[in-house]
């Protein structure tokens, strides 16, 4: 990219701001906490199998929520997005944005195709 | 300043920092690409267990959970080992990198152990889809209807088709996540890594807590799922 390399110094001082910022190190209690964190969840998991919430559906929100919160720890702050540059951020929420897209219209498929009966039958 | 002449730097970057951000960047990307690979598979498993509840149901039961979610310990441990291994790099405590990424690869393989154990349960039960599949192992005879319990009994294959594709795929991860690590604790060993360069340990950590979010996905959706009704 010529136009790049024409923009003055103003533009390379960010970059070196950004080389020397020794990119935050989280402390190891973080890390510890959300291990705790994830330890905890995943017996809350175990334990939530075992009760009746009176609808299956009930029990498979139970787990979802809990492995969803569990994932968002992990991506936060063991995989450092909490902390990583917009476009790490916007790559992250993309590749979950594009997973969205896949289960809404395979849902939007499949779930949906009792609701209407088929003509002539 | 320093950082361009540091041994790691490729030159078509203006600096370190900009290096570093594309190596993430990068791996991001190979992730959401990972994402929708492994998607495509719980998206098969949101189906047919909707279509076939009590296969998945009976199937399930055949899991064993104490194992599973031992496994699922081992691999948070292994998560947390491989962040302190991060960490380390990011102070330069060279022996520091190496021994925790050492734990992680021990883990790492304690998990693939037990995944072992359990497949070989299954073998020896019957459960591997194909012609051999001896659905009444499962145990289904508590569904009245006959109809019900002979569709059950038929996809219950297709449960277990998920369950090793799904396991298998994860496992094989990590089996190549294994000797990714040995190879940077290797180079950690060397003295290739510091606070100012330590990209590759960082961005096989990301690859690493990939592995085990989709493990904290499977844990639940493969071995604890609900009786319907």
């Amino acid at each position: 990219m010529t136009e790049t390399a024409a923009v003055p110094a103003e533009n390379h001082d960010s970059h070196e701001d950004h080389a020397h910022a020794h990119p935050h190190v989280v402390p190891v209690r973080t890390y510890i906490l959300v291990f705790l964190a994830l330890m905890f969840g995943t017996a809350i998991t175990v334990g939530a199998s075992y009760v009746d919430f009176g609808h299956s559906y009930l029990n498979n929100i139970v787990a979802l929520a809990i492995a969803f919160s569990k994932a968002a720890l992990v991506v936060l702050f063991f995989m450092h997005v909490k902390y990583s540059s917009k476009l790490t951020q916007l790559a992250v929420g993309s590749g979950f944005a594009f997973l969205v897209i896949l289960f809404f219209f395979v849902f939007a498929d499949y779930l949906t195709r009792g609701w209407l009966g088929t003509p002539g039958s | 300043m320093s950082s361009t002449h540091h041994p790691a730097f490729v030159h078509h970057f203006e600096n370190l920092g900009e290096q570093k951000e594309a190596a993430t960047f990068g791996m991001w990307v190979f992730i959401a690409q990972e994402i929708l690979f492994f998607g495509g598979l719980f998206g098969a498993y949101a189906v047919y267990r909707n279509l076939h509840p009590d296969a998945f149901y009976y199937g399930s039961h055949h899991l064993n959970i104490p194992l599973g979610a031992f496994n699922t310990a081992v691999l948070i441990c292994s998560s947390l080992t491989m962040a302190l291994g991060v960490h380390a790099a990011a102070l330069g405590k060279r022996t520091q990198i190496v021994g925790w990424l050492l734990a992680t690869v021990f883990l790492g393989s304690v998990f693939l152990g037990i995944k072992v154990v359990e497949y070989k349960e299954k073998f020896d039960h019957h459960l591997v889809p194909g012609t051999s599949f001896d659905a009444s192992q499962l145990h289904m005879e508590s569904i009245e209807d006959p109809a019900l319990l002979a569709k059950s009994q038929k996809a219950a294959q297709i449960y277990y088709s998920l369950y090793f594709a799904m396991t298998g795929l994860h496992a094989l991860h990590m089996i190549i996540g294994i000797p990714i690590i040995l190879w940077i604790a290797a180079r950690a060993w060397l003295g290739q890594f510091g606070p100012e360069y330590h990209s590759p340990v960082e961005i096989t950590g990301l690859y690493w807590h990939f592995v085990d979010i989709v493990w904290i996905f499977l844990f639940p959706l493969l071995y604890l799922i609900p009786k319907p009704h």
